[in-house]
């Protein structure tokens, strides 16, 4: 339409429901209700559509495709936008999980609906624009512009500290995207194209690369979040309503793995290789040292920011194995992460809207009561530690199966945190669930409603299906991770040879 | 062609805007105290006639007044925006200058005599033009400031801004002196003749005494000290004329005669220069985190913007001008939208100027809420708003110039500043309400929803803006 392809459709579509939610008059039921409607019916179209774009992708290239190209601002910088095997698995994650994110504040919010519905549409333009912009400001575009939305979402609808956890989250994220920014305009100065398809195919001089990997390291190792830049996350997880959680967790977060395996690996192989063992290091100290601090929280939803981190340590170590093994995990780690993280802060919301505490403490024996829920739960978290026969499992095995062959030690101690991820997970759910039920304010805790279960049987089915059969979601990825792999590998010799040639 | 036609066609706008002035202190002495509404649209249609003579006038380039005038597309962009931030404030001001009881014809005839200034300003090619623009421009200025002259906060922001303005106009014209002493000419062009090799030290002072007068009128660090006390007694129509339009003026006529008169000697300015614009950059970012005068705040961020406008200066080429003129041109449009929503504040009649009379605006008034939020973010540098693109191509610039330093300090200054424009969007969105506002008048919040809307949807069509833009940095090379 308009001479714009199916992708445009699909980033753009949201902003449509954004606009329709816009011109509804009043706060009365029946118009909270449409709004509810339209939302709710305004994803399920994206996620559609998405499905289409899906049927029309083929996995066996590596090439960009559903390519569309429109001049922009003219001088370099064009409007592109295209999916290979990197971004198609997250765009749809993002349509899918959209959804979940209205359905779980459908009752939970009770004030300012019609900016809260809007604040996630536009939101979802921006997470899909991230996945589908082939162009580097065009990128940075809809990388940066879902920092308003969070931010309105985090301070406006959030908990007691919620100011604070929304400024935290803006300014972390504003300071390492913005050395981003210069690398890019230093990319743009130096080739006079911001075009990702052709910077992918264009080599820095290593020196360059040097300062360039560390400046997107920068903006990606605050969004992943990477130890010691993790610090925002906790506290904008705790803060967040339910339905932010969900999408902070699920897709905000890819972004930044999303951001390494787009950019730092393919366009800085030099530079990756060289920083690789930091990365382990920081990965690696990750992966320990917040599962043990995850042992001790008392909130749970920290404990499970705590425990995304952890996962997020495996997935930058996996992507910087630079194996088939390694890379293809991270990919399947961050998906699976997808929908079982966010489930899990379902599962939070489930009992905190039922109770408004988040504290461990407050609950106890719920099985008694909530037999389902009781079962959901411990299906997910079965899921984060990584139990054989679901999605968790693949991905943490694939990036250590990757460690191992890259470094031997790394996967050592990587592995560690694969038990303490059990130990962590265990005891939330035994102090949760498990005990007595002797707290008399849980006595008449009501079991999931039918919403709750069309909220989490998909998951569900999911997260067990993506366990037994992770191949879908492998071979999605397949054909860009060989090229990636080959071409990485391609350019290190070269590099060799120029480097041997100037000796 | 000859001299008539050459002024009927180059010097248009100004002959109207003069023209038109003294027809209107006829008016005004003829009806006296009546005279306002009527002086107050005539100045408007003026502003407004200019525009269009500008719009459709000649397009070639020309010399006029033995080279003192120069008419090309660097002028006529920086032209328009000027203009249009005359009129604008003009609009704005009429409402609160009646209730204020301060409804005298002089504010828009002062405002228009200022407004020739600066576009004589902006032409101006040689060092006694630059003078006389900038004079009258600022004459007009320091009443303005002191319009309110019951108010001792106003007279002592008038006074104030006359007393250091003078000192700024007696440096630059020591430097004046100084530059015709060592090249022997006032003529731009012949200044940059005239230095070949190793400029004298003679020279050198005098730029650097130049520049320092013209950085006082742009208010940037250190020659800021006016700007937050002038800002916060000034009547608000007059401070947002002040944030708006002698700013475009002032950066224009740096830009101007940097690249005219010292072309040759790039390196000496481009150090005074980058200092001006971090110093800008660093205080604007970190002065206004303590204040709670939203127009001392925007008193600050005017700082910090000059500042970055300065960083395109920098880089010294082309591609630096383009984003001076993109940055200037989405820096009006912010400042007249943020001005805008200032004016709205007013409680039972009375204006309110703290950050903490805006709380849980979005209770009382969503949309205005909304618009003042993204002139937040878009002040902030926010994608998709107009103001990243304002910072994207002078960091560009300067990026391509090999200024990483600066650019680095760029970008840090910008995620401090950040901080208090999201504390703005904090105290609109996430506070218990205060107060409602008044119910406002249509110009005031006709210019909120046009600005907001020019920078919500700058991405969606930005190509007039960034040719006019290229086209009139073009022109300076």
């Amino acid at each position: 339409m308009f001479g714009f392809g199916i992708l445009t459709g699909l980033t753009f579509l949201p902003l449509v429901g954004a606009a329709f939610i816009l011109t509804l008059k009043g706060e009365d039921a029946a118009t909270l209700r449409n709004a509810k409607w339209a939302t709710l019916l305004t994803t399920i179209v994206v996620f559609l559509l998405s499905l289409v774009v899906w049927g029309r992708f083929d996995t066996a290239s590596a090439a960009f495709q559903l390519v569309e190209q429109k001049s922009w601002f003219g001088s370099g910088l064009t409007y592109k936008m295209g999916v290979d095997g990197f971004s198609m698995p997250f765009v749809l994650l993002t349509t899918f999980l959209t959804p979940f994110a209205i359905l779980a504040s459908w009752e939970s919010v009770t004030f300012r609906l019609k900016e809260y519905l809007i604040a996630f549409l536009v939101l979802e333009t921006l997470m899909i624009g991230v996945f589908c912009a082939l162009d580097l400001v065009l990128f940075y575009l809809f990388f940066e512009g879902g920092l308003i939305p969070m931010f309105l979402i985090i301070g406006i609808w959030g908990g007691k500290r919620r100011v604070y956890a929304s400024f935290k989250f803006f300014l972390y994220t504003l300071v390492g995207s913005l050395l981003m920014l210069i690398a890019i305009l230093a990319i743009y100065g130096k080739t006079g194209t911001t075009d990702i398809v052709t910077l992918l195919e264009t080599q820095f001089p290593p020196s360059m690369q040097t300062w360039l990997w560390l400046a997107f390291f920068a903006s990606f190792a605050v969004k992943m979040p990477m130890w010691p830049v993790h610090t925002w996350l906790p506290d904008a997880h705790v803060e967040a309503p339910t339905a932010g959680s969900v999408i902070l967790a699920a897709i905000l977060l890819k972004m930044g793995g999303y951001g390494f395996i787009r950019f730092s690996l393919p366009m800085f192989p030099d530079a990756s290789a060289y920083f690789a063992p930091l990365i382990y290091a920081l990965s690696v100290i990750a992966v320990i040292y917040t599962s043990l601090v995850a042992l001790v929280q008392e909130d749970i939803k920290k404990l499970i920011a705590y425990s995304s981190i952890a996962h997020m340590g495996f997935v930058t170590m996996g992507l910087f194995t630079l194996t088939t093994q390694g890379v293809q995990g991270a990919m399947f780690l961050m998906i699976s992460h997808g929908f079982v993280s966010g489930a899990l802060f379902l599962c939070v919301g489930v009992i905190y809207d039922r109770m408004h505490t988040r504290e461990i403490a407050a609950y106890g024996g719920l099985v008694n009561r909530m037999p389902l829920y009781a079962v959901t739960f411990m299906i997910f978290t079965m899921a984060n530690v990584g139990l054989p026969g679901t999605s968790g499992f693949v991905g943490e095995f694939l990036t250590l199966a990757g460690a191992f062959v890259a470094n031997s030690w790394v996967a050592l101690f990587a592995t560690t945190g694969v038990v303490l991820s059990a130990a962590y997970a265990l005891y939330l759910y035994r102090r949760v669930v498990f005990g007595p039920l002797d707290k008399p304010s849980l006595q008449s805790i009501s079991d999931l409603t039918a919403r709750e279960l069309v909220l989490f049987v998909p998951l569900i089915a999911l997260t067990i299906y993506y366990g037994l059969r992770p191949g879908p979601i492998l071979e999605a990825s397949a054909a860009s991770v060989a090229n990636l792999l080959q071409s990485h590998t391609a350019l290190a010799n070269a590099a060799k040879v120029v480097a041997q040639a100037v000796q | 062609m000859s001299f008539s036609t050459a002024l009927a066609h180059h010097f248009l706008p100004e002959s109207i805007l003069v023209l038109g002035v003294l027809a209107l202190i006829l008016i005004g002495a003829w009806r006296g105290t009546r005279a306002f509404g009527l002086v107050n649209e005539l100045a408007v249609a003026l502003i407004g006639l200019a525009i269009l003579a500008l719009f459709f006038g000649q397009t070639s380039d020309a010399s006029l007044f033995e080279g003192a005038f120069v008419d090309d597309a660097f002028a006529r962009f920086v032209k328009a925006l000027t203009l249009l931030g005359s009129l604008v404030t003009i609009l704005m001001s009429r409402d609160y200058l009646q209730r204020a009881r301060l409804g005298h014809f002089e504010f828009p005839v002062l405002v228009l005599l200022s407004t020739v200034g600066m576009l004589l300003l902006v032409s101006a090619d040689n060092l006694i033009a630059l003078y006389l623009g900038l004079e009258l421009m600022s004459l007009a200025l320091y009443v303005v400031a002191a319009f309110d002259r019951d108010d001792a906060r106003a007279s002592e922001a008038g006074l104030k801004y006359f007393v250091l303005g003078a000192l700024s106009s007696g440096m630059l014209l020591y430097g004046a002196s100084l530059l015709y002493g060592f090249a022997g000419t006032i003529s731009f062009d012949g200044i940059a003749k005239s230095i070949t090799g190793a400029p004298p030290l003679g020279v050198i002072f005098g730029l650097v005494f130049v520049l320092a007068g013209l950085a006082f009128k742009m208010s940037a660090a250190p020659f800021h000290m006016w700007t937050p006390d002038v800002y916060e007694g000034a009547p608000t129509p007059v401070t947002a004329f002040f944030a708006s339009a002698p700013k475009m003026a002032a950066v224009a006529i740096t830009a101007r005669i940097v690249f005219t008169a010292f072309p040759g000697i790039v390196v000496q300015w481009q150090q005074i220069v980058i200092f001006l614009a971090i110093a800008s950059m660093l205080l604007g970012a970190f002065a206004a985190i303590g204040q709670t005068n939203i127009k001392r705040l925007m008193a600050y961020s005017s700082i910090g913007h000059m500042g970055f406008a300065l960083v395109g200066l920098a880089a010294g080429n082309e591609a630096g001008v383009r984003g001076v003129a993109i940055y200037l041109a989405i820096y009006l449009v912010m400042t007249l939208g943020a001005f805008a929503a200032i004016l709205q504040m007013r409680v039972e009649g009375h204006p309110v100027e703290k950050i903490a009379d805006l709380s849980g605006l979005s209770r009382n008034n969503g949309v205005a809420a909304f618009f003042l939020a993204m002139l937040m973010f878009s002040l902030a540098g926010v994608p998709p708003l107009a103001g990243f693109f304002a910072k994207y191509y002078v960091l560009l610039a300067a990026v391509e110039a090999g200024l990483f330093p600066l650019a680095i300090v760029g970008v840090l200054a910008s995620a401090i500043s950040a901080f208090y424009y999201l504390r703005v969007v904090k105290v609109i969105y996430f506070d218990d309400p205060a107060p409602a506002f008044d119910h406002s008048p249509l110009s005031l919040r006709a210019v909120l929803a046009v600005s907001t809307l020019f920078l919500l949807g700058f991405w969606l069509y930005p190509a007039p803006v960034v040719e006019a833009a290229t086209a009139a940095a073009k022109s300076l090379f």
